[in-house]
């Protein structure tokens, strides 16, 4: 609340200025990108023991910093609630919006805010105690559902409860963190959120095996980096910079073959993507070598998928609709030439 | 209009005086600052003016919508409680509302409580008994002590939580208490019950005419009349013994187990118990201390004098020592009211559905009209502390020592 507050004086009187800065520019002035992030899911973005920030999420603006600066560590992450998110990038708290946010047609047409792809397909679960024996998310009628304000998961749960007619009472908390509490403490017969979500909360609660999801998917949920509206140059930069991440993974680049590939690679496409051919870091306004960073210091998508929720992960979540496109998923690049 | 009335001499001017004895216009103290204040009153009109133009037009630059056009839409989202009828398919307008009402129902609730509360604790504080004073002490030092937002989470997470599952709730008089909250047997009004509410009505009005007829008397005869008890018999009395007569027109709606949950009878959410023990915990300690400080405020020579007159101590404390002690209190505790209203925004910690978690929450977020909302939200709780802030004022000056 007091940062919505802060972000709407922040607002009115940044706007008062006629012209801002480019992104870019203050970005480079201040050698460090403000990444808004959550205030905690695992596997998306969450601190480890060390207070590093970790997580898919994290890795764009990791991916961001690194084509800007040349420098993936040069990240401030600042965690932001679900209400304060589009405030606090609007107003310029932060430069990029990576946080597990949602594509609609209302956010990217009236919030004065764009989305720079997608790095996760996701839809919307529910979570609930196995020992209830519930098998559809048409037995929770009547029941008590937790749920984070200010989410499309809210819209979505009352949309579907409506158009199949079951009572519900929904319970709304500021975090997705304390309504997954409110739900493992029985406050709730059931927890809603993006499945993938879900599954990184679940590894929290008292006891993960007593929690099962049930089988609907009622939602589409793509997930994906945010900018503010009216800097094209930010926009594109920060478009191509996740670019960059899948298009690695389809060349078979990766953090650890990458300076190989660069010395040896004959291959155009490989070539390109390294800066050393093609449009390099032209139209950009960035170093040539811009993507080459990215894979060097974060790796491509698959590497950040798999450490963050994939197998290697806690999550342990196959790659389904997140596969590449020539593996039958729907991550698809446009080339770089 | 003429200024001969305001010369700082006070003297009477000469009429007819020669134009030169006038001051020079930018000589004339009164004119002058007449002349600052406008030109800081335009400039500030500029500056509110050049800001929100300047607002205006990047919002638009930026393609955000702006206007309040968002109110009549459809908000879509569910609220978990609500005093009125309210659905997803409600206006964003409504969202406002329904956030309004309950930000009403426990700022209410927490004053009628804290008020109580307080008074007692202040009285306690200041007894003869020593186990009495220094429990109140006690409860003061502690509750004023803690952050209001621990409180809030201390009766949320600590207490309520902790209540068992609808299916093994605490049962009594029909009512069950579980982590879901108190669902209560909720009064159906059937045939005849008109009557009822009738005779409480009117048995208001009958008291209310007792105590102008009682006043009267004691001031001709010097006799009292038992007015409080009279009242009290009278507005419980004729209400029940109607209800009794009309053969008991009150059905019950029971609640039940019904799958996840109670189907039927009023249920309390646990935020709202939570939220409403924490306010009026919290602020009766400082009513309680603003209480103290008005008794000892009362000249003790006041206490004396009713105990030579052969007063009752309760009676003095009644009749002598709360009404003064009532002007010291009033300001104060207009203040605490306030600051009770306001601190309810905090309800959005624990997800009680109230202005500030539904509309600058939700609403907010789902529209992002953060200007629109956020003067809206602004403008409630200034007017609601407005009118908080009239009404103690009037009861002040109408309690104010009136002299005779």
């Amino acid at each position: 609340m007091k940062r919505t507050l802060i972000s709407a004086a922040v607002l009115m009187v940044a706007m008062t200025g006629t012209a801002m800065a480019g992104t870019l520019e203050t970005v480079k002035e201040r050698g460090a990108l403000q990444c808004g992030v959550t205030s905690g899911v695992p596997g998306f973005s969450v601190p480890d023991d060390k207070g590093n920030w970790k997580g898919l999420d994290v890795d764009v603006c990791r991916s961001v910093a690194a084509a800007v600066l040349g420098d993936a560590t040069k990240v401030k992450f600042i965690p932001l609630n679900a209400k304060e998110r589009f405030t606090a990038l609007v107003s310029g708290e932060v430069d990029v919006l990576s946080r597990v946010t949602t594509w609609t047609q209302t956010r990217d047409t009236q919030l004065g805010i764009n989305f720079a792809g997608v790095n996760y397909y996701d839809g919307q679960g529910f979570l609930v105690k196995k020992e209830l024996g519930l098998t559809s998310v048409k037995d929770l009628d009547g029941a008590t559902v937790c749920v984070q304000s200010g989410t499309t998961t809210e819209l979505n749960m009352a949309d579907y409860f409506r158009t199949h007619g079951i009572s519900y009472t929904p319970v709304v908390f500021d975090t997705n963190d304390q309504a997954a509490q409110a739900f493992d403490s029985g406050r709730c017969d059931s927890f809603t959120t993006d499945l993938s979500q879900a599954a990184g909360l679940r590894t929290r609660m008292q006891d993960p095996s007593a929690v099962g999801a049930l089988p609907e998917v009622i939602s589409k949920e793509p997930l994906g980096p945010v900018v503010r509206q009216g800097d094209d140059t930010w926009f594109n930069i920060v478009k191509w910079s996740f670019n960059a991440m899948l298009n690695a993974e389809e060349l078979g680049l990766t953090s650890a073959n990458v300076d190989k590939m660069k010395a040896e690679s004959t291959d155009p496409n490989v070539k390109r993507l390294l800066g050393l051919d093609g449009p390099k870091g032209k139209g950009l306004d960035l170093a040539d070598d811009w993507a080459y960073q990215i894979v060097k210091q974060v790796g491509n998508y698959g590497e950040s998928y798999e450490r963050n929720v994939g197998k290697d992960s806690p999550l342990g979540l196959d790659r389904g609709l997140n596969a590449l496109w020539s593996e039958g998923g729907l991550q698809y690049a446009p080339p770089m030439r | 209009m003429s200024n001969s009335g305001h010369k700082p001499d006070g003297g009477s001017a000469p009429q007819n005086a020669p134009p030169l004895n006038k001051p020079k216009f930018w000589n004339d103290p009164k004119k002058r600052s007449l002349l600052f204040q406008v030109l800081l009153l335009a400039a500030l009109g500029f500056v509110f003016y050049t800001i929100i133009q300047n607002t205006l037009t990047n919002l638009e630059q930026r393609g955000m919508t702006t206007g309040f056009d968002f109110l009549s839409r459809e908000a879509g989202f569910g609220i978990a409680m609500s005093l009125i009828d309210y659905t997803e398919a409600s206006s964003y307008g409504m969202t406002f509302l329904v956030g309004l009402l309950n930000t009403i129902l426990i700022a209410v609730m927490g004053i009628f409580a804290a008020t109580i509360l307080g008074f007692i604790l202040g009285v306690a504080r200041l007894s003869d008994n020593w186990l009495i004073a220094k429990f109140s002490a006690l409860y003061i030092e502690v509750f004023r002590n803690i952050p209001l937002l621990l409180q809030i989470f201390f009766w949320y997470y600590a207490v309520l939580r902790t209540l068992p599952t609808p299916r093994q709730s605490l049962e009594f008089f029909g009512s069950f208490l579980n982590n879901r909250g108190l669902i209560m047997p909720a009064p159906v009004p059937e045939d005849g019950f008109g009557l009822v509410t009738i005779g409480f009505f009117a048995a208001i009005v009958a008291s209310w005419l007792i105590a102008r007829w009682s006043r009267k008397r004691q001031e001709l005869t010097g006799q009292q009349f038992p007015v409080i008890l009279t009242s009290i018999g009278l507005i419980i009395g004729v209400p029940l013994l109607l209800f009794l007569f009309s053969g008991l027109p009150l059905g019950l709606d029971h609640p039940e187990l019904k799958g996840f949950n109670f189907k039927g009878g009023i249920t309390v959410i646990p935020e709202l118990i939570a939220l409403w023990l924490a306010l009026s915990i919290y602020t009766a300690s400082f009513i309680a201390e603003t209480v103290r400080a008005g008794i000892l405020a009362v000249s003790h020579g006041q206490t004396e004098a009713a105990t030579a007159l052969g007063m009752s101590k309760a009676k003095t404390l009644r009749l002598i020592v709360v009404p003064q002690a009532m002007r010291v209190v009033i300001p104060p505790l207009t203040s605490q009211y306030l600051n009770l209203t306001k601190n309810s925004s905090l309800a959005t910690a624990i997800g009680y559905p109230d202005l500030v978690n539904v509309f600058a929450g939700t609403t907010l977020n789902q529209t992002g009209q953060a200007i629109e909302v956020i003067a809206m939200t602004m403008a409630v709780y200034l007017t609601l502390s407005l009118l908080t802030s009239f009404f103690m004022n009037w009861y002040n000056a109408r309690i104010q020592l009136t002299e005779r």
